[in-house]
């Protein structure tokens, strides 16, 4: 892969960690945690949302975030036609 | 038949198991024995990685643990889950890029220093033997409660089993026990967690019932009643700026845990470590999903049984009296009105109830059959003794391939360094199950170090290593010494010394998330004040970042 590609391929990588990321931080640490208290006075079927996230949704985000990463860069190393096995 | 039966022909057969396992996987050189020969596939290692993560801690105690805690527990199920995907985006398709067989490898070759390579040994040992010390004891503990053997014989017969298929196998024959050893401990989790959600709610699927069932409701009602605060609220043992730093070092000490990273080193391809970082917290996700539902219902469960009935009621269930002679659970009326009672005062509370009883008497309270305790039995020997091996293996392999062949012996023949490396197991063996018989009294203090050392030592320098060119040895060594050094110091002086939390209050178990930005900015600044790593390096991070096949850059070796 020549240089400018190389750059290119970085580029996309580290633009799609960061929004992994911040998605990553919003769940875990403002809606578990800094707005935890606001968001227990919302319902959520028959629990307090902000209980609810910090001990189920934000788990279940992390697992589909590193399945979108996967896939995403799945998709990546095919556009720059990544040599594999 | 009886429960101890049961348990002995169960536990019997999953040792068996992992024997015939070990015996199939032996390995003939050194890279089957450190890294599998780089052949598991990705959902294989998802499994395996999964049970080399989740501790007899995290099948035991942890359910245990949040339903005590309500609300404040959320660090642990945060933070034992969200390090994942720190893992998979910052650490795990670069360090399989890389394709060596150690973390200190890593930091050696990529910081071009020995000296570098040394400190992270020393924080591998390290981090490693503190936690493997409680694994070995955990092993010892469920033989004692389940079969009634002594705790030594007990931790003595996990030392054999460990030790048979971890010298003959190395990583290829743990890797594989481990998937076994995750079915058996998922299974055993989930079988009394679906018997008590369908008991309380009708609904079989544990994290359904938690979430659409008015149990919450109830919960918070009979816990103000009793004079506790309601079980979702937020910050009732902990504020809120200790849950934010115990969870960030929880979530960055997992990414930086040596025996959790060396599991992506054994996967083909770059693209197998994405996926296999992603089957990971899967398979940990179906445990740490349905934890906090068996914590909300066992509590519930147990003040609904437990609160204001006369001590002779509550005596007529079986599994009351037998974990009263365990001393787990245990009763005092002391306003001598006949009934007990729950409450939050120390001098008034007549009910007494050990954190580990939530998940060990479940299947009793939920009336479930025999066969199943004993599965819980197996599952809780599965978790302890899958986690040991796991560590065992990074502590023999820094020492056999990180000191002995990188440093001390590079032309060692390949019969030799596979020799060093069983050699090593088998001391390490020895030792954890030293510590397993003479548990320090530390060691229950001590579990925040592996955390906060993680954290502060590791998860830094590995991160700016591939995303930051420019960062050089000076930087990283700097970088890591005093993450450790403030980390330490903090841990030690708070527990042993008698030091104030005077960092606004974070308790030494949150501590490593100052220690790890410490890093960060010491490693930055340093590296650009001395000058940029040579060309080869900068030419090795490059090729870090493409994910094809193999390294086209050899890595030069330090002498």
């Amino acid at each position: 892969m020549d240089n400018q590609r190389q750059r290119l391929y970085w580029r996309a990588n580290t633009a799609l960690i960061r929004n992994l990321l911040i998605v990553w931080a919003l769940v875990s640490i403002v809606f578990s945690i800094l707005l935890v208290e606001p968001l227990n006075t919302i319902r959520f079927f028959g629990i307090p949302f902000g209980f609810w996230m910090a001990q189920q949704g934000s788990i279940v985000t992390f697992v589909v975030l590193i399945f979108i990463y996967a896939v995403q860069m799945d998709k990546l190393d095919r556009k720059y036609d990544i040599k594999r096995k | 038949m009886s429960v101890e039966l049961w348990t002995i022909i169960i536990v019997g057969i999953s040792f068996l198991l992992y024997l015939y396992i070990g015996w199939q996987s032996r390995v003939k050189d050194s890279k089957g024995f450190f890294v599998a020969d780089q052949g598991v596939p990705s959902i294989a290692n998802g499994a395996a990685t999964a049970a080399d993560w989740m501790s007899a801690a995290s099948f035991i105690s942890m359910a245990g643990l949040i339903s005590f805690l309500g609300y404040d527990g959320s660090i642990y199920l945060m933070g034992w889950t969200g390090g994942y995907v720190l893992l998979a985006l910052l650490l795990a398709p670069y360090l399989r890029k890389f394709g060596k067989y150690t973390v200190p490898d890593f930091v050696g070759d990529r910081y071009y220093s020995n000296i570098a390579r040394l400190v992270a040994v020393v924080a591998a040992i390290f981090i490693s033997l503190t936690y493997v010390a409680g694994q070995m004891r955990g092993v010892g503990i469920v033989f004692s409660r389940f079969l009634q053997v002594d705790i030594n014989t007990g931790v003595i017969i996990g030392m054999v089993i460990v030790g048979f298929f971890s010298v003959l196998g190395g990583m290829k024959g743990i890797t594989w026990t481990q998937v076994a050893q995750y079915g058996i401990l998922i299974f055993a989790y989930l079988i009394p967690a679906i018997a008590i959600a369908f008991l309380l709610t009708g609904n079989p699927i544990p994290q359904f019932a938690f979430t659409f069932s008015d149990i919450a409701t109830k919960l918070n009602q009979v816990q103000v009643d009793l004079g506790f605060k309601e079980y979702t609220q937020a910050f009732v043992n902990k504020p809120m700026l200790d849950v934010l730093f115990i969870t960030i070092a929880l979530m960055v000490g997992t990414a930086g845990l040596p025996h959790v990273i060396v599991r992506f080193y054994t996967v083909p391809d770059v693209r197998s470590a994405r996926f296999s970082a992603g089957w990971a917290l899967l398979f940990i996700a179906i445990l740490y999903t349905t934890a906090p539902a068996l914590s909300m219902f066992a509590r519930y469960n147990l003040i609904n049984t437990l609160n204001n009935n006369t001590v002779q009621e509550v005596q007529k269930l079986d599994w009351v009296k037998k974990w009263e002679n365990t001393k787990l659970l245990s009763f005092e009326d002391k306003n001598g009105d006949g009934k007990l009672q729950l409450t939050p005062k120390k001098e008034t509370n007549e009910i007494t109830i050990d954190p580990d009883i939530i998940v060990l008497a479940t299947p009793e309270i939920a009336k479930l059959a025999p066969w199943v305790i004993a599965l819980v039995a197996a599952g809780g020997l599965a978790a302890a003794l899958s986690t040991a091996s796991g560590l065992l293996l990074v502590i023999s392999s820094s020492i056999a391939h990180d000191v002995y062949y990188r440093i001390i012996d590079p032309d060692a023949s390949e019969q030799k360094r596979l020799f060093v490396g069983r050699l090593m197991v088998g001391l390490s063996i020895v030792l954890a199950g030293y510590f397993g018989v003479n548990p320090p009294g530390f060691v229950g203090q001590v579990v925040a170090f592996a955390f906060g050392l993680a954290a502060s030592s590791f998860f830094p320098v590995i991160v700016l290593g591939i995303f930051d060119k420019r960062t050089n040895s000076t930087g990283a060594i700097a970088g890591m010494l005093t993450g450790l050094i403030f980390t330490i110091i903090y841990i030690v002086g708070v527990k042993f010394f008698g030091m104030p939390t005077w960092f606004f209050g974070v308790s030494p178990e949150g501590i490593g998330t100052l220690g790890m930005v410490i890093n960060f900015i010491v490693t930055w600044v340093v590296s650009r004040l001395t000058a940029p790593p040579p060309a080869h390096i900068q030419a090795l991070v490059e090729e870090l970042r493409s994910p094809s096949v193999d390294l086209d850059v050899p890595v030069p070796k330090i002498h």
